[in-house]
């Protein structure tokens, strides 16, 4: 099975893996979407420290800025919000190729 | 997230229970509501002051599909955990070996089930969930519910028809059976037979799968699949249009 087909079970499974192998971890969570976006809104991906990630919040054209956002999540321990779209190339130097835009909600998962 | 709520959030998964997550988007501080049968029960942060709450947590859980709400007390995210969708097959035959892996990757928690056990073999289904009691036994332990399609495959009324009795005595929201219109027919006398009503028997899909002129077994699994995807999603498209 290919990360794109993780269920949200899956992501949440992996992130408490990482937690319980002592790595600090984010969630990343798709909360709003307009027009036509790739991934649903529920979509769930899970960073470690290392950069490693399970799930997904779109067809792969943001993953890049959201492991980012998710490290400094995991460095200063406060939630964000990120918005993405077409017309937003420039805030974050990505976008979304399907003309969709959509907001990711990230947070730190606590280890214990 | 605090570790206490994702442990809950895990366990309600594994139980096949529903709840919802109550996320307050600048302080990430949550509230997790779960369900047991009737009762709500809260944990984690006071639930905030959102004007008409309930109504809209119950919206959410019944779309199954999260949403942010402004409000003057902040802006939530609410999410809702609802078990996945089952899927019960009934047949361990060609039909099923393509049906079960596509099944899987639509979502589906899926189950082949079959008496006989030279079919249901780990050979043959290797990755997915076997059952080899009859359906009628496995379905008054795990009864279809709302979030339940049936689907019986092995054209064989012996095996076919105990599951297809149990299913429309239940909440499933697709129950399918493969056979000609001519073998529905016959079924349809064993269960007028059996004292189902008309409207009752209504309920089977039968031939099975949306009319895709399917051929092959893997392309028949793709007919039973639209057929589950519709009765679950609905069509999007006017029918004008």
């Amino acid at each position: 099975m290919t990360d794109a087909a993780l269920s949200s079970d899956d992501v949440l499974k992996q992130a408490e893996g990482w937690l319980d192998a002592g790595d600090s971890v984010a969630l990343a969570t798709v909360v709003r979407t307009w027009g036509s976006s790739p991934r649903p809104v529920g979509s769930q991906l899970a960073v470690n420290a290392d950069g490693r990630f399970v799930g997904s919040v779109s067809g792969g054209c943001i993953e890049g800025a959201v492991v980012t956002e998710a490290h400094e999540s995991i460095a200063d321990g406060k939630p964000r919000s990120l918005a993405f779209g077409v017309s937003d190339a420039m805030a974050w130097e990505v976008g979304l190729t399907c003309g969709g835009e959509i907001e990711v909600f990230v947070e730190k998962l606590e280890g214990a | 997230m605090k570790r206490d709520i994702l442990d809950l959030i895990q366990d309600v998964k594994a139980r096949r229970q529903s709840a919802v997550l109550i996320t307050e988007m600048s302080s990430g501080e949550q509230s997790l509501l779960r369900e047991d049968g009737e009762t709500r029960s809260a944990y984690g942060a006071p639930l905030p002051a959102v004007e008409d709450l309930d109504a809209r947590l119950d919206a959410v859980m019944a779309r199954d599909k999260g949403e942010i709400v402004d409000s003057e007390a902040g802006r939530y995210f609410i999410q809702p955990f609802n078990p996945p969708k089952r899927m019960l097959i009934t047949g361990a035959v060609h039909i099923s070996q393509a049906l079960a892996p596509m099944a899987l990757a639509t979502g589906y928690d899926v189950r082949v089930i079959d008496p006989r056990s030279a079919w249901a073999t780990p050979e043959r289904f290797p990755g997915i969930l076997l059952d080899q009691r009859w359906p009628d036994e496995v379905m008054e332990e795990i009864p279809p519910d709302r979030g339940t399609a049936v689907v019986t495959l092995t054209h064989d009324p012996k095996i076919d028809d105990p599951a297809l009795e149990a299913a429309l005595q239940s909440d499933a929201f697709y129950i399918g059976a493969l056979g000609s219109k001519k073998t529905h027919g016959k079924r349809v006398a064993r269960l007028t037979e059996a004292g189902f009503s008309e409207a009752q028997i209504a309920r089977i899909q039968a031939p099975i799968g949306l009319d895709i002129g399917a051929i092959s077994p893997a392309e028949i699994a793709v007919a039973v699949l639209a057929q589950t995807t519709l009765a679950l999603r609905g069509p999007r498209r006017s029918k004008a249009a």
